[in-house]
This record gives C-alpha cells, structure tokens and sequence, in this order.
C-alpha cells in the first residue's frame, strides 16, 4: 500500500524533480521550458523485489509564462539494487501546454540561416544574465538536461541545471539542428558540480533527442 | 526593381535637415531578421545615407537582431519599407528624447543621493572589496548604532569582519546572523549587504527594529567565507568550500558547513578532500567556523543564530547530522512557519519548513546544529531564492525582492527571539 509523504519532506522532492526533468524532456522545446511550480501531493510505495514507487500530483509552469500552468499526475519507479537503470516515469498532464510552433520555427530558420556555427559560453552568466537570443539555447539545453537527469537519478540525488559552459552548434546536411553541450549539473544531496557533455538533435516537428551523453571529470 | 521603389520612396525626404540637437520623436526599432535576403535588404536601407540612420547593432547575420535609430521624419516611411517587404520589427523606445529627459533627471538625482550618502547599488553582486568598503561606509554613515570589527582572519589572510548593532547597554542578548559561509551562493552575501542597510536606516523609524534594538544587539557577519568568494569572481563561480590546503591531496578546501562540532564524522558529509562536502581533517580545522565558534562562546550572550544559503527556498531548524526531533521542535516548527508566512505575504514566494535532516538531507558537521547544541535555541538556517530555474546564478534583478521578503522573515524570528526570552 501506499502512504502519504509530508510535503516538505526531501525524498518527496526528489521524485518531483525527477519527474519534472523527464517531463520537461518530453515535452519540451526552445520556445517551451517546463519547471515546477508547486508539489501537492506525494504517496510512496515500497514493491517488494522490485523497488520504491511514488505517486506525485504536481503543477508545472511554462518557465517563459509563469501564467500558464499544468497539472501532472506522474508515477515514478526507482529499480533496487541496479542503479545503472534508469527510473520508470509515467505521467499524465491536465491542462493546455501553450503553442510554441511560431516560436520554435523562427528559431529554427534563424539557425538554420546562419552561416557561421553558433557558439557560445557561460549561459546564464556568473550574474546570472541570459542575452535574449541565447534564452532558446538555454531552453534547449534546459530541456534535453532533463534526459540526463532523468538517466542518471536515484533517490539519493536531485539534480538541476546550473549552467551551460560551452555550447557548439554542428551543421548538418540533414533537416535537423545539432548542438554539442558543456553543461554542470548541480546535485543538492552531494552538492557536486558535475561536468556533463551532450549532443542534441532537435527539429520543430521531431521533439529534442540526446544521441550522446557522458559524465566528465571534475577539476581539482 | 524593389532598388527603384526604396529610391522613388525616400526622394520625397530627401534633403530632411537635422539641424536641432534634439531627439524629439525619434524611433529606436528591433528588426528581427529571418534569413540573408532580409539581412540584406536591412544593408540596402543602411547604405541610403540622407535617411541618416543610426544602426545601434548593423545588419550582419540573420541570428541576432538589428536595432536602429531613425529620425522622426524617417520612422513612417522605414516603417513601410520594412512591412513591404514582410520584415518584422518591434519599437524598442517610441520617443528617444524622453528616454534621454529621464536619464539625465535621474543622473541629476542620483549624484546629489550620492553627495548625500553613497552610491552602493544593492541591486547588483559586487566583490569582496566592494562589499568591504560598504561595510565602512555603513559604519561610518550610521555610527550611533553600527560599527565594524574583526572576529579573525580566512585561511588566505583575509579579514573576517563582523557589523555590530546596538544602542547601548554591556554585553547585550544578541542575535548572530551570517551569509555566504558557501561562496557560490552569491544572492546570500548581497542580501546581507542589503540587510545591514535596512537594519540601520530602519532604527528609530520602524517600531519592530527599534523596540528590537533597544533591547539587543544584533551581530552580522556577511562574507562568511571571503576566499571562496574571491575564488568565485576569479576562477570558479560554483566553488563552494574554503580555499585550504588539504596535505597529501591535489585538491583544495573545505565545505566550512561540514566542519562544525556537531554529529563530526558522521552520515552527511564526505573524508574525500575533492568532495564539494569535504568535512576536513577535524572539527573546527577551519578559521573561518574556528573564528565563528571563538566569537559565540566568548560573547556569551548569544540567543539566536541565523545562516543564510542559497538555493532551495527552504528555512530550516535542527538537526542535520540525526533525524530525530529537537527538544524544542514545536516552537521552531511554530516559529519557521510564521516566518515563511511573513516570507511569502511580500511576492508569494513559497518556503518550506521542516528539519534539515527531513527536508534536504542528513548532513553532519552543520553550524545551526552546534549552535542549537550549544545552548542557542533560536537556530535556523535560510535557503533562498529560487527553486532550480537560475540556481546560483541568480538574476541580479532578483537580489533586492529575496533580500525584502527574506528581512521579513528574518525580522519574524527576532521579534520572537527579543520576546521570549530564555
């Protein structure tokens, strides 16, 4: 059976942020980053042999439209024993995300159009500023760190994007946008700042991919 | 040809003088370019010198956008120009002069504020030797009530100073408040800054401060922790720990809220000196806690201790190193939650509260458990702004509003604190 988890309490918040990572990931785009607003409810489950189950109730926001808002209903399965396995996130949203295909496609033709690779370092800044045509980049990277998150959490992390080193823009011959990430995730249970590098693909109609990702080390 | 059509447009104004010093109703556009046609289109327009046109950012690449002053004569028929062509744009200043009248006013008001008192803006992350020579100027500015002095020296010799606040009296009960003990926590350190100011300039003029004051004194340390902050602005802007060395490791510093004499050794903090939770090689190994704990126990009077961190919007009450409740876990679950209240009433930003073991994580070595062990009940410990979304990095633009709702908060507890007295 499941039992009710207090609110504040910090395994319920790491289910939340696993859950919203993968969310995002699913569901996001350069012209569309999700975060999470509130947590409302969390139950916990342990499955014998097999591992720790949460049912979470959470309601998210359109980080560019703090207005606009969704409710998620989202299970999320942490397997024993075998943390290379990634954790089982199922969810189900309530609620219109809004329409971000104008958006997505003047970003995708301005990059698109460029003539020389983009290329970029230190997004948001120590001061924490983003140039305003660099916030799709940042969006994108936000977006696709969800997939990183969600592979690599367990109940004993709770990782969040804390800044994008260095990002590279890869031109292909193909339809699809291809940016080599630098980024440091920052885990609130170690308090490391991991170095991570990913390859994302991404077009309007075909959603964001990560084809490549590894931990790096960190600097002494 | 489109060539033809911008010339026969334009030859009706050519010859416009722009004789007068002014900017009356001259339109600053962002034209937002989607491929090298429009780019190039964009070039045309700039080569059309009697437009006299002033582009802010040229025309070069289709990724950025081209911002462009145009004299009031011209805005109409550059406007059409652009919607012709199906260029989008958008008015970043509608009339350039008033933004200009504005500027110049506040300017003039700005320097007589700062003949009057000083230019320090707290809305902005500073160094360590600006913060520093802040504090001065606080201490000299309000001298009937602040003053600065030094409870020792970081591990790189820097000073570890300490503002004071008090009316009077010998050796009064004190409120210990500190920022910035993790250097990458940047809001924490501004927020304090803009805290010692508020304290100060609130005294004699608000009635919570002031009956507050007249009773206690209250002690702020806001650079905990000036090496790894210095470390911050020069090489890394996630250093966290001290800035020690570690013998026999490559890699340096330790996390000084490991390093308290509470629960030593235990779960929650790591015997690796690469860990960014390095608990170092004993309790109290660093000056930076070694000069905090000197301070507390020599003053003697001490009745609350507040810490600030940052991120996670969390106000927190012991313990960190076991998840077993405090003594007094119902007052300062009570008391956390009417601060959090207070906290939320100014924007609705929403704290949680709860034990650090419960909310975070089990962490040993921690400052408000050694305090709360020490005999100071009113121990809490903030994590600011915000949730995730910037992180570290917070957006300066929201130093000022976490430092208001946090004061709040703070403010919540002291009164608590100066009316129960224990």
């Amino acid at each position: 059976a499941a039992m009710e988890v207090p609110l504040s309490h910090g395994l319920a918040s790491r289910a939340a942020a696993l859950a919203t990572g993968y969310l995002c990931y699913r569901r996001g785009s350069p012209g569309r980053g999700l975060a999470l607003r509130s947590l409302r409810r969390a139950r916990r489950q342990d499955i014998d042999d097999v591992g720790h189950k949460y049912y979470l109730e959470l309601e998210l926001e359109d980080v560019l439209d703090k207005d606009s808002t969704v409710i998620c209903t989202a299970e999320v399965l942490y397997h024993l024993g075998n943390k290379n396995i990634a954790p089982d996130v199922q969810f189900t949203l309530e609620g219109e995300l809004k329409n971000t295909d104008e958006a997505d496609n003047i970003f995708y033709n301005r990059i698109k159009s460029l003539e020389k690779e983009l290329v970029a370092e230190n997004i948001p800044d120590s001061h924490g500023n983003v140039p305003p045509e660099m916030e799709p980049i940042r969006l994108l990277a936000w977006v696709a760190s969800g997939y990183v998150i969600w592979q690599n959490s367990t109940e004993n992390t709770k990782f969040q994007l804390a800044q994008i080193k260095h990002v590279k823009q890869v031109k292909r011959s193909d339809e699809y946008l291809e940016f080599d990430y630098m980024i440091l995730l920052h885990d609130m249970v170690s308090q490391e700042i991991i170095p991570w590098e990913m390859t994302v693909l991404w077009h309007p109609q075909h959603g964001v991919q990560v084809t490549q990702d590894s931990r790096q080390p960190k600097h002494a | 040809t489109s060539t033809m059509k911008l010339i026969l447009i334009f030859s009706a104004l050519f010859g416009a003088c722009l004789c007068l010093e002014t900017f009356v109703g001259h339109q600053v556009l962002r034209i937002k370019t989607r491929n090298e046609e429009e780019v190039k289109q964009l070039q045309l327009l700039e080569s059309l010198e009697h437009l006299e046109l002033d582009f802010w950012i040229n025309p070069s690449t289709a990724a950025l956008p081209v911002d462009v002053r145009i004299p009031a004569n011209n805005v109409q028929a550059v406007k059409a120009f652009l919607e012709s062509h199906g260029i989008e744009y958008s008015i970043l200043i509608e009339d350039l002069q008033v933004v200009l009248d504005k500027e110049k006013e506040d300017m003039a008001y700005g320097q007589q504020r700062e003949r009057s008192s000083n230019s320090f803006n707290y809305g902005v992350y500073h160094t360590l030797d600006s913060i520093y020579a802040e504090l001065d100027h606080l201490a000299s500015e309000y001298s009937n009530i602040v003053s600065k002095f030094q409870i020792g020296q970081s591990y790189e010799k820097r000073p570890l100073y300490v503002l004071k606040f008090s009316t009077g009296g010998s050796n009064r009960p004190a409120i210990w408040l500190d920022a910035g003990i993790h250097s990458r926590e940047w809001v924490t350190q501004a927020s304090a800054i803009w805290i010692a100011k508020k304290i100060a300039s609130d005294y004699g003029i608000d009635p919570s401060v002031t009956s507050l004051l007249n009773k206690m004194d209250i002690f702020l340390l806001t650079v905990s922790n000036p090496d790894g902050y210095v470390f911050t602005h020069t090489t890394n802007r996630m250093w966290r720990k001290t800035r020690s060395k570690n013998p026999g490791s490559v890699c340096v510093g330790v996390d000084p809220n490991r390093n308290w004499d509470a629960g030593f050794g235990g779960p929650g903090a790591s015997s690796n000196p690469c860990s960014d939770s390095y608990r170092g090689p004993s309790a109290n190994s660093e000056v930076e806690v070694r000069s905090v704990v000197n301070f507390i126990k020599n003053h003697g009077n001490i009745r609350a201790f507040l810490t600030l961190h940052s991120y996670s919007q969390l106000l927190m009450y012991p313990y960190g190193y076991k998840c077993t409740q405090p003594a007094d876990y119902a007052e300062l679950h009570a008391l956390g939650r009417a601060a959090a209240s207070s906290i939320r009433s100014l924007y609705g930003t929403t704290f949680t509260v709860g034990s650090i073991c419960t909310t975070i994580y089990q962490a040993s070595g921690g400052s408000i458990d050694w305090s709360y062990d020490y005999g100071i009940k009113y121990s809490f410990a903030f994590e600011l702004r915000d949730t995730g979304r910037y992180g570290f990095v917070l957006p300066a633009s929201q130093i000022i509003p976490t430092a208001e709702e946090t004061w709040l908060g703070l403010k919540k507890i002291m009164e608590h604190v100066r009316d129960n007295p224990y």
